[in-house]
């Protein structure tokens, strides 16, 4: 748990400006409140995948949201995959995995 | 060695470092790890450019790179957790994509899945048709036109003989009824469905129910006959209510190495003159 002011020394280049706008715009969720923010290590690696988009990958301020949101969404499809996988792993019986396995593989040749 | 850091940018040795730089941009659109979730790949290549452009872009490792005193991983350091380590886990709850910016537009996940199941799993007992397979059948021209029998090794070894009908067309489906996975519970095989992809011809062209065939031929042949034969009938033949169609021979003049006569009559020659054979076209406004 991170809070605010120790953000913007920890992640290189980040202004407390840019930090409220990203905030604002929805983009970063830290928890607590507007007077006491606190941040996660997630929180603090996305700030840090926003600043490589924006100065690296020259993703404009006007894309990123866009950008952001389609990458969340694969990101939600891969939660989703793994807890489908988990389902599958602890209820379904070893033949039936094999079967399943089987027809994916089939029906991607 | 000492040139695979520039190689691995696709930049010569002698690139300026503004060159090394957008050369790196480029690279790392493509193969950002955050941006390729679950491609080793391109986490590879990721690790890689970042590598080189981390060295290169340091004019004093850069030149100790180029003098041979640091190799292509002198600089490498620590990697740092990225953001996919947090949100491929439960800790990527945190930006869900139903969030702020739209995502799946309120379906959730847990009624896609139930979706794929409903009705189906109602009685897993129940008799259900096999699926149907799909496969790519590749033929030579001939066989297209004319009909046959081909051959298709499945690829679990087993074969199966389609009976290509004349006249078939590129994309053509096959359909081979029982041919495709087989039912469950007693209900019937699934059909073998086969797509047809025929080779090009060295000569013959297909043209709907016609075939036309370019044929080379000399100056005195040409003058002799036209320029172009129909051989009625003899194209693709009649099938069902379609009746046969016809081969069109286009003959190409080939003038053969010239000889000092032909030379020698072409100075000399002053043809006829001719009525413009566009004055029609011209004429109208």
């Amino acid at each position: 748990m991170i809070s605010f002011e120790r953000i913007c020394i920890e992640v290189h280049e980040v202004s407390p400006a840019e930090l409220h706008h990203w905030i604002a715009e929805d983009l970063i969720r830290p928890r607590g409140t507007p007077d006491a923010y606190q941040f996660d290590d997630i929180d603090v690696a996305r700030i840090r995948l926003i600043k490589t988009l924006r100065d690296e990958l020259e993703i404009s301020e006007t894309a990123l949201p866009t950008v952001l949101s389609l990458l969340d969404q694969l990101y939600e499809m891969r939660r989703h995959m793994r807890s489908l996988n988990a389902a599958l792993e602890n209820t379904v019986p070893a033949d039936i995995r094999a079967t399943l396995l089987k027809y994916i593989e089939d029906s991607h040749q | 060695m000492a040139d695979d850091l520039y190689k691995i940018l696709g930049v010569a040795k002698t690139a300026t470092a503004d060159e090394i730089r957008s050369a790196y941009r480029k690279l790392a659109k493509k193969h950002h790890p955050d941006l390729n979730p679950g491609n080793k790949a391109a986490e590879d290549k990721f690790k890689s450019i970042s590598a080189a452009n981390e060295l290169l872009s340091d004019p004093a490792k850069r030149a100790r790179y180029d003098a041979g005193e640091i190799d292509e991983t002198g600089a490498e350091r620590a990697p740092q957790r990225s953001y996919r380590d947090y949100a491929d886990g439960p800790a990527g709850q945190r930006y869900r994509a139903n969030g702020a910016h739209g995502g799946f537009g309120g379906e959730n996940f847990e009624d896609l899945f139930s979706s794929m199941f409903s009705g189906r799993a109602a009685n897993p007992n129940a008799p259900a048709r096999g699926q149907d397979a799909q496969y790519v059948l590749t033929i030579n021209f001939l066989d297209a036109i004319n009909g046959a029998t081909n051959r298709l090794t499945l690829p679990d070894g087993q074969t199966l003989d389609v009976k290509i009908p004349p006249g078939t067309e590129q994309d053509a489906k096959l359909r081979l009824r029982g041919r495709g996975a087989p039912g469950r519970n007693g209900g019937p095989a699934g059909d073998a469905l086969i797509e047809i992809n025929i080779k090009p011809h060295e000569f013959y062209q297909r043209d709907g129910q016609d075939i036309r065939l370019e044929l080379p031929i000399t100056l005195t042949e040409a003058v002799l006959s036209g320029t172009e034969l129909r051989l009625r009938g003899r194209g693709v033949p009649a099938a069902g209510s379609r009746p046969a169609g016809d081969l069109y021979v286009k003959l190409r003049v080939l003038i053969g190495t010239p000889d000092a006569a032909l030379e020698d009559f072409l100075r000399g020659w002053k043809p006829e003159p001719t009525a413009n054979p566009r004055a029609a076209m011209e004429a109208a406004p």
